[in-house]
């Protein structure tokens, strides 16, 4: 996985109707059917697997993409399967309006980079646009369009460019 | 601008002056795994722990409070994994005579107001009764806590509650926690940190603070925090300076003021915590089996409560009542006392200290369509067998038992044999 604080790639931006998609639960990130999947590597093909209007998102997904969504994505079960199976199929950051609290541990665990983008408008960023997020500070920008949210904390960064919380751990 | 009780204790913690918002490393002065989830976390750390896994061994240590003895092998596997990694490195296991584990931290005295807990229960936050910060956190992040003695954690914004008036004689602490799952349903305070203040709070017994807090869980909040009183100072034999309160300009995200004043005894019927309304509405709920225990209302004072409630009752023919003192210290209390034998004659089943009635069903599930009344704090679908749980303190409870439907205690008192 790569580990710069500027990443570039494709947007997916999940929408419910005109809306950006709000209340995304771990069981339509992940489905508990698929719970007893242990190795990374597998847990790709279902992500969003179970998310009205994405669930062929597996097999559409390329690895560089980069995930939008609305308000208090992940909420629901504590499983990491939800943050893995983006980081198996290459996906390289999610953003979103808010995260639910323990998603959002996991994924800082992880090493897996979110970011959060209180108040953004709903059709500022569209399907497939080619956008630069900037870890460091926070924004998420396509040309001249952009838009500022939270920078990573230094927590957050120390685990992101260690590769996860052990990994971090070890260099201590 | 001043701090809260939780932005203080991070502060201390951390080395840092942290506010809402902020992303700390927090030093933790108990590192806890309890038998639910602790072989993950052995697990970890022998993937990850390198030789020296182990940061602290006098702060590090694991409870087992879930399934005592174990009666599952996967339990039993699991109990003894961690016995053989406990051993290798010389921890501490509070084994399955012991009790639960939020409980000992308290009652060992390990937990004082100010300081850190982490572990893998989700009621650690139960530490906020003492003016502490707890918190139940994933395999992960406890296995690191093990290793390194920290954890990260994002310092919750704080919510301050006054709770005005005092509630009416025979209501419990259960009762004014239920209060606060009527008014804050389990979504408004979530990610919260909550302050507590008021005239019921600054008399508050230690149990009653430890009862309230149990069920910021439910609430969704990070921690329910209450100042400690002069009850609290008492049992931990400090002064107020060496405890931690809040300062007059500290900064709250909301404040709220919620009326208890002349409180009639609640009851959360099935399948929510926060669907919350007094006991009087389900007088015609027969009741299958009662359950008297758990972190929420398994103390002492709980336990004390009922015996002198059941003393020369009888529990209702037909009806089952289960009870589980939450440490081996209460129930050798109990037992000292004769309170034991009071609960014994009225009919009851006494267990071995743990937490019996809502992890893993140790003192026995309900089946489909068994109405059970307990003093736990969950009633989702599933959560204590196949049944439907109604919440209540300890009175409810008594009175439910003897009575064989939903009653108050005030109901109670008429039938004194
Ligand atoms: S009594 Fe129940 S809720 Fe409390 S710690 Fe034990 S399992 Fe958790």
């Amino acid at each position: 996985m790569t580990r710069d604080m500027i990443l570039r790639g494709r947007l997916w931006v999940l929408k419910s109707g005109e809306n950006l998609f709000s209340d995304i639960d771990t069981d339509m990130i992940y489905h508990n059917a698929h719970l007893a999947v242990t190795e990374i590597e597998k847990m790709g093909q279902f992500a969003l697997g179970n998310l009205d209007g994405y669930k062929d998102f597996a097999v559409k997904a390329q690895p560089g993409d980069i995930i939008l969504t609305g308000d208090n994505f992940g909420s629901g079960s504590s499983r990491q399967h939800a943050v893995d199976c983006f980081a198996a199929l290459g996906v390289q950051a999610v953003i979103a309006r808010s995260f639910g609290a323990i998603y959002k541990r996991n994924a800082i665990n992880s090493g897996f980079p979110i970011m959060e983008l209180p108040g953004l408008p709903d059709n500022l960023f569209e399907q497939f646009d080619e956008v630069e997020l900037d870890l460091e500070k926070g924004v998420l920008s396509k040309g001249e369009k952009s838009f500022n949210g939270n920078p990573m904390s230094k927590v957050a960064r120390d685990i992101y460019l260690a590769g996860g919380l052990f990994q971090y751990a070890e260099q201590m | 601008m001043g701090r809260t009780i939780v932005e203080k204790i991070m502060s201390s913690h951390s080395g840092d002056d942290c506010r809402a918002g902020d992303v700390a490393w927090i030093e933790i002065d108990n590192r806890t795994a309890r038998d639910f989830a602790g072989a993950s976390v052995v697990g970890n750390l022998e993937k990850y722990g390198g030789d020296s896994p182990i940061d602290d061994k006098q702060k590090t240590f694991f409870t087992f409070d879930c399934n005592v003895p174990a009666n599952t092998i996967p339990y039993a596997n699991n109990q003894h994994r961690i016995r053989l990694f406990a051993r290798k490195y010389d921890l501490k296991v509070f084994d399955v005579d012991a009790g639960i584990g939020s409980h000992i931290v308290i009652e060992d005295k390990f937990g004082k107001p100010g300081t850190t807990t982490v572990g893998t229960d989700s009621h650690l936050n139960i530490m906020g009764s003492v003016g502490a910060f707890g918190q139940g956190m994933g395999d992960v992040d406890i296995a690191y806590a093990f290793k390194t003695g920290n954890v990260w954690f994002e310092v919750p914004h704080t919510v301050k509650v006054t709770l005005e008036g005092i509630p009416a004689q025979g209501t419990e602490a259960k009762d004014v926690a239920l209060a606060m799952l009527r008014r804050f349903n389990n979504h408004e305070l979530l990610g919260k940190a909550v302050e507590f203040y008021g005239p019921w709070v600054e008399k508050a017994t230690i149990e009653d603070c430890i009862t309230f807090s149990s069920l910021a869980t439910e609430m969704g909040a990070i921690i329910g925090m209450i100042p400690p009183n002069d009850n609290v100072l008492g049992f931990f034999d400090i002064s107020r300076e060496e405890a931690v309160y809040a300062d007059s300009d500290a900064e709250y995200s909301e404040e709220y003021i919620l009326d208890i004043n002349g409180l009639e005894p609640l009851i959360a019927a099935p399948p929510s915590p926060s669907n919350v309304s007094p006991v009087s509405e389900h007088s015609d709920v027969k009741v299958d089996g009662v359950f008297i225990g758990s972190c929420t209302n398994g103390t002492y004072q709980d336990l004390k409560y009922a015996a002198e409630l059941l003393k020369g009752r009888k529990v209702a023919p037909g009806v089952m009542l289960k009870v589980v003192p939450a440490t081996r210290e209460t129930w050798s209390r109990l037992l000292d006392e004769g309170l034991l034998k009071d609960i014994f004659n009225a009919g009851g089943i006494i267990s071995n200290a743990g937490c019996g009635g809502c992890a893993s069903g140790q003192i026995g599930m309900t089946g489909e369509k068994e109405i059970q009344v307990s003093t736990s704090n969950r009633n989702f679908k599933g959560k204590q067998g196949r049944g439907n749980t109604y919440l209540a303190g300890i009175g409810t409870a008594v009175a439910s038992a003897v009575l064989g439907r939903i009653a108050s205690v005030h109901e109670l008192k008429e039938v004194r044999t």
